[in-house]
């Protein structure tokens, strides 16, 4: 058990709080008392039994489109410069 | 999206590395808040791969390490309390207090158990309603909201066997605390991902702008920490000072209100002792009036003798960041995973224990 260390979980199925996910290939049953937003397909972040986040895929690939311009703008030889998504 | 396998690219990894190392230039000394940041450092081999004028610090987010030994010792007297069964995370079970740990204690016959949720320790309670069933809260704003959601849940169930012994601690009193000392002189800050999951990134604000330091929230993974690294020594080059995030798929300015709104229904701030830093004010949390029924300290009466921490163990300097683990004289002498003389070398988040695992590692250039 990793205290602040939560991990990236599928929701396959919901009933009422809880969510049946898949973790590493096992089944297991999480709460989502504190993700009542969280829908079956969302992933979300657990930690000891709870979803604590459901993870925002369009933020995820904004910043990996950002690394990759990066990259690519550097490998051109060009001044790079990441722009700041605060 | 497979949310773990992108974010280890290691092109991208390399782009990030080439802008740190351009624009790193004047020595930095930046801290990794959490413990998970450590390890996540060693064992990608970040710390061999940053420009040698970037020194990385760890920092006391490893929740294990920071439960100061009396509080850890109180638990001990309470899993010794004839008919009751103490729960807690695996970590805690190791950790050495001033007579024992848990383990030598459950050796010797006190009922211990190792759960993986709080919401175990409930499902426990109703198993066996004759017996009191002291759950040992250990954590931070990531793993405090799931615990007063099990208090409600016992609550809602009418269960009077359920405790918790919360050692919950918050994070941003303890990195102002670190800053007040000014012991270690920090450039930047990496925040902790999970935690801000939670609380949000007006705490940071506060404390960056009050301080004039940069921060850059991080996920786990090594772009996330090259992205949030690169961030922090942008900031430190242009001379500027704001808070970043570098987590932005999880973390959201206002933070998990939700958890947030349950974890403060049950909870109350109260000051606490960390290993290492002392009592810290308005650090802690416990139960509110409301839940005293639910709060072990409370209903066990408990009598430890205050000690001090075991000779020569430096564990609390490692937690201030003003001494790497290899710098302890314990460290692989007297001090090892098997035989950890101090929690930093127990827990999975501790410093000493990440330097164990994956070594000493020197630098590239």
């Amino acid at each position: 058990m990793k205290m602040c260390l939560a991990v990236p979980v599928l929701i396959r199925s919901i009933d009422g709080s809880n969510a049946v996910v898949d973790l590493g290939g096992v089944s297991r049953t999480i709460s989502l008392t504190l993700t009542p937003e969280a829908k079956t397909g969302d992933y979300v972040l657990i930690h000891a039994g709870y979803a604590i986040g459901v993870l925002d895929e369009s933020e995820a690939k904004e910043t990996l489109d950002l690394l990759n311009q990066m990259m690519t703008l550097d490998e051109k030889g060009q001044p790079s410069k990441e722009s700041d998504s605060t | 999206m497979k949310w773990i396998d992108e974010f280890r690219n290691p092109h991208l990894a390399q782009a990030l590395l080439t802008q740190i190392r351009e624009r790193a230039g004047q020595p930095i000394r930046l801290m990794e808040f959490c413990g998970g940041h450590t390890h996540a450092i060693l064992r990608f081999g970040i710390r061999t791969l940053l420009p040698s004028a970037l020194e990385m610090a760890s920092g006391p987010g490893c929740p294990v390490c920071v439960t100061s030994s009396t509080d850890l010792d109180r638990a001990i007297a309470m899993a010794r309390i004839p008919g009751a069964i103490l729960t807690t995370f695996g970590d805690m079970v190791r950790v050495p207090g001033n007579h024992g740990s848990l383990q030598s204690a459950r050796a010797e016959g006190a009922d211990v158990r190792i759960v993986y949720s709080p919401r175990d320790a409930v499902r426990l309670a109703q198993k066996t309603p004759d017996r009191p069933v002291i759950f040992l809260g250990v954590g931070f704003e990531t793993t405090a909201p799931g615990v007063a959601a099990s208090i409600l849940e016992a609550h809602e169930q009418h269960l009077d066997n359920y405790f918790v012994y919360s050692l919950h601690k918050l994070t941003p009193p303890a990195m102002r605390a670190i800053l007040d000392a000014g012991e270690v002189k920090l450039s930047g800050i990496l925040g902790p991902g999970h935690v801000t999951t939670v609380i949000g990134t007006e705490p940071w604000k506060s404390l960056s702008a009050q301080y004039h330091i940069p921060i850059a929230v991080a996920g786990f993974e090594p772009l996330d920490i090259l992205r949030a690294v690169s961030m922090l020594v942008d900031q430190i080059h242009q001379n500027q000072v704001r808070v970043d995030n570098a987590y932005s798929r999880s973390v959201h300015a206002e933070g998990n209100t939700t958890a947030r709104t349950i974890m403060n229904r049950v909870f109350e701030v109260c000051d606490a002792e960390w290993r290492g830093m002392g009592m810290i004010p308005q650090s802690g949390m416990i139960p509110r009036n409301e839940y005293a029924a639910f709060d072990a300290s409370k209903a066990f009466e408990t009598t430890v003798k205050p000690v001090s921490e075991p000779s020569g163990c430096r564990c609390g300097e490692v937690l201030r960041g003003i001494l790497l683990p290899t710098q302890c004289p314990l460290f692989r002498r007297t001090c090892d995973p098997d035989n950890p003389v101090g929690p930093c070398m127990v827990s999975a988040e501790g410093a000493c224990a990440a330097y164990y695992q994956f070594g000493d590692q020197p630098r590239e250039d």
